[in-house]
């Protein structure tokens, strides 16, 4: 079959703010740059991010770049790269700035500096008291950063392939990475883009838990496509959950309802944080009341027909508190929850936020996977940004706010390096290979052909379900050995999913069940990664590795303090030593010890 | 010019779950009854900003076009 072929200097797939920041660096070099994306650049899921972009400029408070280190590689709780901790961290300033200067509307101080505020985990003088770091444009800052981003991109003539799907990785027999393939869904056609460098800034697959804050396009398609192409995946078992989203919705409640004096209730009306927390009750941190939760309905006291969820009650609290406080949430417990709370309690459960793993790279974008010894060896021709990215900065658990940071800071560094690589001679147009579409097209065919197999919609939910039980915010072996063989099982089903619509244009069907090929990789990922390791640190907290005094908090440094590497051939399992040494020779690592706040 | 149903319904794939989940909703009942003029309305809705779509459907802002209402409405049932 005869495949259109594209040539691009670089192909960047996702238009979120990764690919958005990165594409503007090689647009304005002058580089001839194409951005594929599934849906309108403006529409991505960076749209949600709320919270506002850490940076140490200290406008607001005293504040500067070592305490900034400090809080996030205590918050990845010793696993995130201090090198590229200290770069991202080191560099905020600058990437803020920049964004000021494309006409971001930043929040401003009486004497018109970019005004800041505080956040959770961000403290002054290591750990000793809130800071305010946190730069932000009203609640809408990721909104803001899009639109001045994609404004930006337009200026700088950077080619859009809006609506369009990339569905595999090309590499030639070296392991080099020379381009994509994609369906246009306006046809059904698929092409080929070839290029001297792919970037890839395709977010995260939050969609994989059955409750999930994600919007629906968060179906990891990078990271679907890299473990497909042999790239290993890092650190899956991470996974930043909320303790309150609407059961079965998945709609965030903000921690501001329990500021407010939402109480959690079980299904005897019990308020059950008393017992885990005294003193802080339903205040205490966010991974003590997930854990919390869980453990009332996995002992039989959750609510509803299936006890799955507890409740929020704000009941208690006037209805003109609620009015005038919380009118958003009342808005979003009536339309997903079928409840208003100021008649009745709503019902949550803890909620899958944030894909802290992904596709390895260095702190300069390039993915690396280990070759001849070296754990980290740049595949030539391939970078990738943002969520689906692993640099790793965030290590087990993501601080409020670095999310937008990292996506500005390497999708500009992975930009720069391929803005480098490419004035230095150091990247050519590869050829192809002559198989390069075969794969993609023989998906395309299978889904064309398939008849008896299973249908997206189940497998999908089947996958949800199980991540939802065996691999959710708390942990147990015996949970995660049975989701191992459970999640093989699903993946097995993912193989022979079939569609009813065979149409070539606009087929949503074939585009939902293309996205669960993706899906169903980092599913897997998550599921062995989480049940091979053996402790508990950061996000990743299981029942049989509890606080103890040679391992506080369950942390298991002697024996786990490396990164996992997930290879989807086999399910093989590899690690990965954690780099605790900072970029610079003159910055101090940040010393293990015990993270408490 | 006709209007590509399968378009239209890629294009209630939006940036914000809140409003994914009230498309699924309307979608399933609502979608595949509209006629060529209420699709025509949809497809003109859809251009709307995320925050501005969600604030016409949850009721915090008033819907900013008589041409929208009656989509609105439809998107609003529970």
């Amino acid at each position: 079959m005869n495949v259109a072929k594209r040539t691009f200097d670089a192909v960047i797939v996702g238009a979120g703010g990764a690919g958005l920041r990165a594409a503007l660096q090689l647009s304005e070099a002058g580089l001839k740059t194409a951005v594929l994306t599934k849906v309108f650049p403006t529409r991505s899921h960076t749209v949600a991010a709320q919270g506002g972009v850490a940076a140490s400029l200290g406008n607001s408070t005293e504040d500067n770049w070592h305490w900034h280190m400090y809080d996030t590689v205590k918050g990845s709780d010793w696993l995130g790269d201090q090198d590229a901790i200290e770069f991202m961290v080191r560099k905020a300033n600058e990437v803020v700035v920049e964004l000021e200067h494309y006409g971001m509307p930043f929040d401003r101080t009486d004497n018109g500096k970019i005004y800041q505020r505080p956040f959770g985990g961000h403290s002054m003088n290591y750990g000793q008291a809130p800071v305010m770091r946190s730069c932000a444009a009203a609640d809408r800052t990721g909104h803001a950063m899009l639109h001045a981003l994609y404004q930006r991109n337009v200026r700088a003539n950077t080619q859009f392939f809006v609506e369009w799907m990339a569905l595999d990785l090309i590499r030639n027999s070296e392991g080099d990475v020379v381009g994509v393939t994609a369906i246009e869904m306006e046809t059904g056609e698929v092409s080929i883009f070839h290029a001297k460098a792919t970037i890839f800034a395709t977010g995260g697959a939050g969609r994989i838990y059955y409750s999930s804050t994600n919007a629906f396009i968060n179906t990891g398609d990078g990271v679907g496509m890299a473990a497909r192409a042999g790239i290993p995946l890092e650190d899956m078992e991470f996974w930043q959950f909320h303790p309150t989203g609407v059961a079965g919705a998945g709609v965030l409640i903000t921690e501001g309802v329990r500021g407010e004096g939402g109480i959690l209730r079980n299904a005897s009306g019990e308020r059950f944080m008393e017992r885990y927390a005294p003193n802080l009750k339903d205040l205490a941190s966010r991974d003590v009341v997930s854990r919390s939760m869980v453990t009332e309905i996995n002992e039989g006291r959750g609510c509803g027909p299936d006890k799955d969820h507890v409740l929020l009650d704000i009941t208690h609290l006037s209805p003109e508190t609620i009015l005038k406080r919380l009118p958003g949430i009342r808005e979003i417990s009536i339309q997903f929850a079928g409840v208003d709370p100021i008649k009745a309690p709503i019902p949550v459960v803890p909620t899958c936020h944030y894909q802290m793993g992904g596709i390895p790279t260095n702190y300069k974008g390039q993915v690396v996977v280990p070759k001849d010894g070296n754990p980290n060896v740049p595949v030539s021709g391939f970078y990738a940004a943002g969520e689906c990215a692993c640099a790793s900065v965030h290590g087990a658990n993501r601080l409020g706010t670095n999310s937008l940071l990292d996506l500005l800071v390497f999708g500009k560094s992975a930009g720069e390096t391929v803005v480098e690589d490419f004035k230095s001679g150091n990247l050519t147009l590869k050829p192809l290979p002559a198989d390069a579409a075969d794969v993609s097209l023989a998906r395309i065919n299978r889904l064309e052909t398939q008849k008896g197999g299973t249908e997206v919609h189940d497998v999908r939910l089947d996958m949800q379900r199980t991540m939802q039980k065996h691999a959710g915010v708390f942990r147990f072996n015996d949970l995660l050995v049975e989701g191992v063989e459970k999640i093989k099982e699903v993946a097995e089903q993912a193989k022979t999913t079939q569609i009813g619509d065979k149409s070539k244009v606009w087929n949503t069907a074939r585009t939902e069940a293309l996205e669960l090929d993706n899906l169903i990789e980092v599913a897997k990922a998550t599921m062995i990664s989480a049940e091979a390791r053996k402790e508990s640190r950061g996000a990743h907290v299981r029942d049989d590795a509890p606080d103890t005094a040679e391992n506080p908090n369950g942390r298991d440094d002697k024996n786990w303090l490396k990164h996992t590497l997930w290879y989807s051939e086999g399910n093989r399992l590899d690690y990965k030593p954690v780099n605790l040494k900072p970029l610079s020779d003159d910055v101090d690592p940040i010393a293990l010890a015990k993270r408490t706040y | 010019m006709t209007i590509n149903r399968g378009r239209v319904r890629w294009q209630c794939r939006r940036a914000l779950l809140e409003l994914d989940l009230v498309f699924t909703r309307f979608l399933e009942r609502h979608f595949d009854r509209l006629s060529d003029d209420q699709l025509a309305d949809l497809d003109d809705l859809l251009r709307c900003d995320d925050y501005d779509l969600w604030a016409m459907v949850n009721g915090s802002k008033e819907c900013g076009q008589e041409r929208w209402q009656e989509m609105i409405a439809l998107l609003r049932e529970r």
